[in-house]
């Protein structure tokens, strides 16, 4: 059997992957797609919390996170076209009209 | 034995294409590595006994979220993507944000001890069948959230709509 | 299969309930109106019968996933006089800018619908749906004047952001299910009572606690404000800097005062220093800013590390100080965006020069507004800050309150230097405005409001 910790330990080296895409990127889809591994390293920890500790719970929670992330990469997608209407540019600096 | 060996390969594979994923160039390549991938973390949650969620994984993810991103990509411009900086400049300041996070979570696994356990037990779901008995949690007592995440759904139609839509000169 | 599912009893919902199908079927009138000026009024009545609905719904419902209490109807009064002024404010604006979409009503009221949810939610889960409905309709109305490119940018940064707020909250959330093998709020509670604190617990509650601190915009996770406020409609900034601020701060409220109750020790200085660092950022980067609309969002920073002192004092009377603020707040500051909205230009502060010769009642109820958000008595800003200060005081905060009033007094200078571009210094053009009936009538209840709490503040305290 497969300690549950060796679950956590994945799942918290592919956020942090997925947080440092996040932060060090200025690729617009890149990034949307960062926080997509994000979550998924969260959903695998669901998943492995769910079946140690033999409960449904976890895995109901994957399945809205499923549903929440797919609308929200609809949303950001339909955003990003809306964008490029107006310019073309998906890098998060040329964008940047205003400064921080 | 066999068991450890599985998880092991999986978690190699993981984590060696979440890197490639944040480190490529062009967007495309990243999806198709990202669909590597979620194949990878289906058949993990197979190995987890949540064979619905597999699928899922492979229907929703793959199927439609990463098809959607690729055809975005295809609407966009990517050809001066290529030529341009990949990091903001400050990117070690991101890396050791990162690791830091890494080392702390990393740290507190050993501490870890999970909470009380539940009823579904292994033998219980397999004389069920997992989706019957996800599908009696999910529809008995979570029907709230399964409302509200209907909802959800319906304002990233409206949204979509309405961001993306052509509009005539007139407007409205 | 044969089961038998007990109808749920929808009384303690009926607020959301009310709001939810009205979002639904105001998406489908929006095919036959061609004056959206209707589904404006609509939504107004609809926030008022919703608050009609607010008093008589307590209760437990769902299975015990959705809590209508005391604490939880507050916020939804908030929230709904939130979206009333909102639309009042924005019927106009939107004509002008030419973005009339019967949809932004509909997400308006959905976003509402979903702060509404957080602060009732007992459950992790419902808790993050509620999340995500308001900050997804959220994106999508900062972005909605879609041809113009900084309204996009504006939702691109926010939905960015967010859902990098939103992937640290859910790990923060899967790490408390796998320690306590529940997501029920109240069950948590009980497991740290008996368990206390460890390494991972402290994790999940930094997790959690980053998390909220974007959705607050609390320093150091603030960047995103500034640049979201300026390109977002204004209408939808004056609802975003409020509305999910208050939400936030709901869950807050609920998260550490009742799941974390027993780990007090090791949450509230984390708390202490955000609430410094928050004040001392927003006010003084507030200083440096030439755009009204940067201004005021860094104003809302600052104001949120105030909020955050009514959840450190760890009193009820703290909690309940911070939602006075927050009912405060929520008048001047809508106050001061439908100012902003009024004048044809508005955006930039040297706009302001003059103000008061060419436009004196339009200067006047300026003056107002910022002497509020200083907070300089008979205001209701005064009134709100000294409440919070003082529950702080009582319980032992005296020093975090002598820095909070230092920062005040920064504060003070960018506030009424508005105040003194408007009155002494000479108008480069002449400001015109284009008042409307509805503008009016936020302008005459924010007033009102901010003079009738700040000389009779029985209204509100108690």
């Amino acid at each position: 059997m497969v300690p549950l910790s060796w679950y956590i330990g994945l799942s918290a080296i592919v956020f942090v992957i997925g947080m440092i895409g996040f932060i060090v990127r200025r690729n617009i889809i890149i990034m949307l797609m960062s926080i997509e591994l994000m979550l998924n390293s969260v959903n695998i920890s669901l998943v492995a919390f769910s079946h140690y500790l033999q409960d449904f719970r976890g895995q109901v929670f994957v399945i809205f996170i499923i549903t929440v992330a797919a609308a929200e990469a609809a949303i950001g997608l339909a955003i990003l076209v809306a964008l490029f209407k107006n310019k073309s540019a998906v890098h998060t600096d040329e964008i940047m009209e205003m400064k921080g | 034995m066999l068991p450890i060996l599985f998880f092991l390969y999986h978690a190699v594979v993981i984590i060696a294409l979440s890197v490639v994923i944040i480190t490529r160039r062009n967007p495309v390549h990243s999806v198709l590595w990202m669909l590597v991938l979620f194949f990878h973390i289906a058949s993990l949650y197979l190995f987890l006994n949540a064979e619905f969620l597999a699928a899922v994984q492979i229907i929703l993810y793959a199927g439609a979220i990463l098809v959607l991103f690729l055809f975005v990509i295809m609407m966009l411009n990517i050809k001066h993507e290529l030529n341009a900086d990949i990091c903001i400049g400050e990117w070690p300041i991101g890396v050791a944000i990162g690791l830091s996070v890494m080392t702390l979570v990393i740290l507190g696994i050993g501490k870890f001890s999970h909470g009380p356990m539940g009823q579904a037990s292994i033998e219980a779901v397999k004389a069920e069948t997992h989706t019957k008995a996800l599908g009696r949690v999910l529809y008995m007592d979570y029907l709230f959230p399964f409302e509200i995440a209907s909802i959800i759904l319906l304002i990233a139609i409206v949204g979509a709509i309405v961001l993306a839509k052509k509009e005539k000169a007139s407007g409205g | 299969m044969n089961v038998n599912l007990p109808f749920p009893d929808l009384a303690p919902a009926m607020p959301e309930i009310v709001i939810i199908s009205a979002a639904t079927i105001m998406l489908l009138l929006e095919l036959f109106f061609k004056n959206k000026g209707v589904l404006a009024f609509m939504g107004i009545g609809i926030a008022a019968l919703a608050m009609y609905f607010v008093p008589m719904s307590i209760g437990d419902t769902f299975n015990g996933m959705f809590k209508s209490d005391l604490y939880s109807i507050y916020f939804k009064f908030i929230f709904l006089l939130n979206l009333m002024l909102t639309i009042m404010i924005s019927l106009q604006y939107m004509k002008r800018e030419k973005a009339e979409y019967g949809e932004y009503y509909s997400l308006l009221l959905f976003a509402t619908a979903g702060m509404m949810l957080m602060a009732s939610a007992k459950d992790l889960i419902v808790l993050y749906l509620g999340l995500e409905l308001m900050a997804l309709s959220t994106y999508i109305l900062a972005g909605i004047k879609k041809h113009d490119i900084r309204s996009n940018e504006a939702a691109i940064k926010y939905l960015l952001l967010g859902g990098f707020s939103s992937a640290i909250l859910l790990y923060g959330i899967s790490l408390l299910y796998g320690l306590t093998g529940t997501t029920d709020i109240y069950s948590i509670s009980v497991y740290f009572k008996f368990q206390g604190s460890s390494l991972p617990v402290v994790m999940a509650m930094m997790f959690i606690t980053a998390a909220f601190c974007f959705k607050i915009a609390a320093a150091p996770f603030h960047m995103w404000a500034p640049d979201v406020y300026e390109g977002a409609p204004t209408s939808v900034t004056a609802f975003m800097s409020i509305g999910p601020k208050a939400a936030g701060f709901a869950v807050i409220g609920r998260i550490f005062y009742v799941a974390f109750q027993s780990l007090q020790a090791d949450w509230v200085p984390v708390l202490i220093g955000i609430s410094i660092l928050t004040m001392a950022v927003g006010n003084i980067l507030a200083i440096t800013q030439t755009n009204i609309k940067r201004m005021l969002a860094y104003s809302s920073i600052a104001h949120a590390g105030y909020m955050l002192i009514g959840v450190i004092v760890g009193t009820s009377e703290g909690l309940s100080a911070m939602i006075t603020y927050l009912l405060i707040y929520t008048f001047m500051n809508m106050g001061a965006f439908a100012v902003i909205i009024l004048l044809d230009r508005g955006d930039e502060i040297k706009d302001y020069e003059g103000l008061a010769k060419s436009q004196p009642l339009v200067a006047g109820l300026m003056l107002v507004f910022m002497f509020s958000l200083t907070g300089i008595p008979p205001t209701a800003g005064f009134i709100g800050k000294f409440n919070l200060f003082m529950a702080a005081v009582q319980a032992g905060y005296a020093w975090l309150v002598i820095i909070a009033v230092m920062f005040s007094a920064v504060s003070a200078y960018y506030y009424l230097r508005i105040v003194m571009n408007m009155y002494m210094k000479d108008m480069t053009e002449e400001a015109s405005i284009t008042p409307s009936p509805t503008l009016a009538l936020a302008l005459a209840i924010t007033i009102m409001m901010v003079f009738a709490i700040g000389i009779m503040p029985s209204l509100v305290i108690g």
